[in-house]
């Protein structure tokens, strides 16, 4: 067991290039145990490479990487977890009909002669989530595990294999924020028990309420490292995007309309309930809460994806039928769902085919779909989106996730709706993006639109919308002014129902 | 056949591949082969693949989806078998035809109303309803057959134009080609059904109606094959219960072959007409340098197999030497 402060992991001039791009030019960073250690940057500034050498799926192909006293060895994951270091990626790859205690022990069964010796196995799981702090039973199947949860048991298992370098890619992404709360206990145990825990991460109020040290990485190299209490948030995002940010939120005062949408008691009993809101011309709405509260679920439903029970919905005052996006289309309603690449792309099909998907009516000429026309919509939108791709054709695939969501985007205001609704618009892209995406909401509010947005990050929620209805359980639990709102109102509501805190 | 594997290594390129293939078949088997380059053996070629063609046309937007249709045969089995009883029964021939083609239609209905509606998996349903069609096939003219047809009528199924190498049924082939063709690749349901068959997830979240699409999509992949069945009645101047029996194999062989992925998504109307005609063109040579039937069977399997193989294996080529790019 190593002492606190120990160095465990020095990486110095780490190189990387695959073919002739160059993924990492001189990284360095440094480990400490019992220490937590965020590593940022943007989308493409290095992280994930680093994090796949130390995982042993890539070779560096420059500098030096010590663990302790020792070379790190690379080659494969194998030997990775042989030297010490587990990684914990976004989403976990559990055996969802195998027991707790089957998947901490995977593939090394421990045995008792002959046989595998289960009791063992159960007592050692149970000793490590009472170490991580977590109360799971090793006994029970991971089906039905939250996302949180089955993290933890792949800790568990990365600690039954005597790791002590806990790699976690964006850990938090896919998580609410109880959830996220959980983890954070298991990253302070993880500390105490002086092992040492890199994490990635794009949620920055996260890095700063946990993490020792922050490396923040810029086009394959390191920028800076700093102990937390050194570094703020400004000069940290300074860092990342190599040029002050001045706003991440840039929302602006727009003259609000009539009303656009209107839902009435909306009832589907299996997600929400008397859900009633209306949104206008020129403001945005935010649906806040927890993840499973329902939210997504009320959007899904408004765009007719589900059918709901019960209530109703009105466009510009006229009822729209349940169950229909043709019709909830033709009444000028968009749609940018949360999972960009299940449900708002085409992943194999081009950055074009994709942008135009929404808008062939004004690209065809008698029935017949019009190249030139297709080629400079795409243009035109990856001009105002400034997207970037190489080629028209590129399977979107290819592009970056704050591309890919700009692509969403693009195919759908292109339609020109009324209505926007985006659900967590913002996931999972860097911060520079990030800001893009919130000027370009703010740009479509300030158009005339309605915007109904939900978000799980609450800085995104107070920094953008005009009002913001907060759901707990399937229930409409407050609904706070722009002026009202703050972080704890939210959360007091979104946890307790309650509306004041 | 190195290089050609390298012209495939273009992404999403074996469409284009198989025009290389089928252009060195066309060389080889002249060059070497008495009897091959003369109009009359292109004649065969083309009216020996005439319903392989007309059916695949529809089949390709249907495997596009992401769906199949293994009962077309049957279909074709009981248009041909209602046209003919029709007929019989002193129908004029231009209604039976009519009825012919409307039976096509019906039954392609069914299958994607049972598919889509009822929710049971297209290979299931069409496996049933295979047996099912060419079942009241059967029972409609048994061991009968119907042989007496207008000779205009068999002369357009048999004959070719002049001594040319068209069939007569040529234009009605290159206009439904070109119909499908424009259908998938020039018009917002063309791209629909790649959609589709890319996500049938994200096709609903961009408003598409994926369930009427596909049932449009089985009905019209019916009715081609009751247009196959006239065809096929009338070339072979006989209606009958097992017309065309094991036709859906060839039809989806010849698909395949022509870069349409079976996973749905991905696929071009040319590489569809090239595969048919390098199935067709193939089986001609070997005929012509009389290879007996099993081999020329052989030869089909493994061209297919290669066709399903091929993309994947230059996928796994590209990924090792992306691989050793990168180690070295």
């Amino acid at each position: 067991m190593a002492n606190k402060g120990e160095l465990l992991l020095e990486m110095n001039k780490v190189a990387k290039r695959f073919g002739g791009a160059i993924a990492l030019k001189g990284t360095d960073l440094k480990i400490r145990a019992g220490e937590i250690h965020a590593l940022l940057g943007e989308n493409g500034a290095g992280k994930s490479t680093m994090l796949k050498i130390l995982a042993g799926v890539h070779d560096n192909d420059g500098g030096t990487i010590k663990l302790g006293s020792k070379d790190f060895l690379t080659g494969s994951p194998q030997q990775s977890i042989a030297q010490g270091i587990a990684v914990i990626y976004q989403e976990p790859s559990l055996f969802l009909d195998l027991s707790l205690a089957e998947n901490v022990f995977i593939g090394r069964q421990p045995k008792k002669g002959a046989v595998i010796d289960w009791k063992f196995a159960q007592t050692e799981s149970a000793r490590l989530f009472k170490e991580l702090g977590v109360e799971l039973d090793p006994k029970r199947q991971a089906r039905g595990l939250s996302i949180a949860d089955q993290q933890v048991v792949e800790i568990a298992k990365a600690l039954s294999m005597n790791a002590n370098i806990i790699l976690m890619d964006e850990p938090t992404a896919a998580l609410s924020a109880s959830e996220v709360e959980r983890l954070m206990t298991v990253m302070k145990s993880l500390k105490a028990a002086n092992k040492a825990v890199i994490f990635v991460s794009h949620r920055l109020d996260e890095v700063f309420a946990i993490s020792d040290y922050i490396t923040v990485m810029r086009d394959g190299a390191t920028v800076s490292e700093n102990p937390v209490g050194d570094t703020n948030l400004q000069k940290v995002i300074k860092d990342m995007v190599g040029r002050e940010l001045t706003d991440l939120f840039p929302k602006t005062e727009h003259k609000i309309g009539e009303v656009v949408l209107e839902v009435n008691d909306l009832t589907n009993p299996a997600y929400f309930r008397n859900i009633s809101f209306k949104v206008k011309k020129g403001e945005i709405v935010a649906l806040a809460g927890l993840v499973g509260s329902g939210r997504s679920e009320v959007a899904r439903a408004i765009f007719g994806i589900d059918k709901y029970e019960s209530g109703a919905v009105k466009v510009k005052g006229e009822i729209l039928p349940a169950g229909s996006p043709v019709l909830a289309m033709k009444r000028k309603i968009a749609f940018i769902p949360e999972d960009r690449r299940q449900q708002g792309l085409f992943m194999v099909a081009g950055v074009n085919r994709n942008i135009s998907m929404e808008s062939f009516d004004s690209l065809t000429d008698r029935g017949l779909i019009n190249f030139k026309k297709e080629k400079s919509l795409t243009d035109i939108w990856r001009d105002k989106l400034s997207i970037k791709f190489v080629n028209q054709a590129d399977p979107v695939d290819r592009l970056s996730g704050g591309n890919q969501q700009k692509t969403v985007l693009a195919k759908w205001l292109a339609t020109d709706p009324d209505l926007l609704i985006v659900d967590e618009p913002t996931r999972g892209i860097d911060v520079a993006t990030k800001a893009e995406v919130h000027r370009l909401v703010d740009k479509a509010a300030g158009e005339g639109k309605a915007v109904l947005m939900i978000s799980s990050e609450l800085p995104e929620v107070l920094g953008m919308a005009d009002r913001i209805i907060v759901m707990r359980e399937g229930r409409q639990v407050a609904e706070l002014s722009r002026a009202e709102a703050t972080q704890e109102k939210i959360i007091a509501a979104a946890t307790t129902g309650k509306k004041s805190a | 056949m190195s290089k050609f594997l390298k012209l495939s290594a273009l992404p999403r390129s074996w469409d284009t591949a198989i025009l290389g293939l089928l252009a060195m078949v066309l060389i080889l088997a002249s060059t070497t082969t008495e009897g091959f380059l003369t109009s009359l053996n292109f004649s065969y070629i083309f009216s020996n693949t005439s319903e392989i063609t007309i059916m695949a046309f529809a089949m390709t937007f249907l495997i596009i989806t992401g769906e199949i249709d293994l009962s077309i045969a049957s279909i074709l089995a009981l248009g041909s078998s209602m046209l003919g009883w029709s007929y019989q029964k002193g129908a004029p021939i231009w209604l039976a035809i009519i009825i012919c083609l409307v039976v096509g239609t019906v039954c392609g209905f069914i299958n994607g109303f049972l598919v889509t509606k009822v929710g049971l998996g297209s290979l299931a349903v069409t496996i049933g309803t295979l047996a099912l069609y060419r079942g009241i096939a059967n029972g409609i003219l048994g061991e009968n057959t119907v042989n007496e047809f207008p000779e205009a009528y068999t002369s357009f199924g048999f004959d070719t134009f002049g001594t040319s190498f068209m069939p007569k049924t040529m234009p009605l082939i290159i206009f439904f080609g070109l119909l499908f063709g424009f259908l998938l690749h020039r018009t917002p349901f063309g791209r629909r059904t790649l959609a589709i068959g890319q996500s049938p997830e994200a096709a609903r979240f961009a408003g598409i109606n994926v369930v009427r699409h596909k049932i449009i999509v089985f009905t019209f992949t019916g009715f081609m094959s009751g247009v196959a069945g006239v065809i096929y009645t009338f070339r072979f101047s006989t209606a009958q219960a097992d017309n065309g029996v094991g036709l859906e194999l060839l039809v989806i062989s010849a698909i395949l072959l022509g870069g349409v992925s079976i996973f749905g998504g991905v696929g071009t109307m040319w590489g569809v007409v090239a595969g048919v005609l390098l199935a067709g063109s193939v089986e001609s040579w070997l005929t012509l340098r009389e290879i007996n039937a099993q081999w020329r069977t052989i030869v089909t399997g493994i061209l297919l197999l290669i066709s399903v193989a091929a993309p994947v294996l230059v996928a796994k080529g590209k990924e090792r030497r992306e691989h050793k790019a990168l180690k070295s």
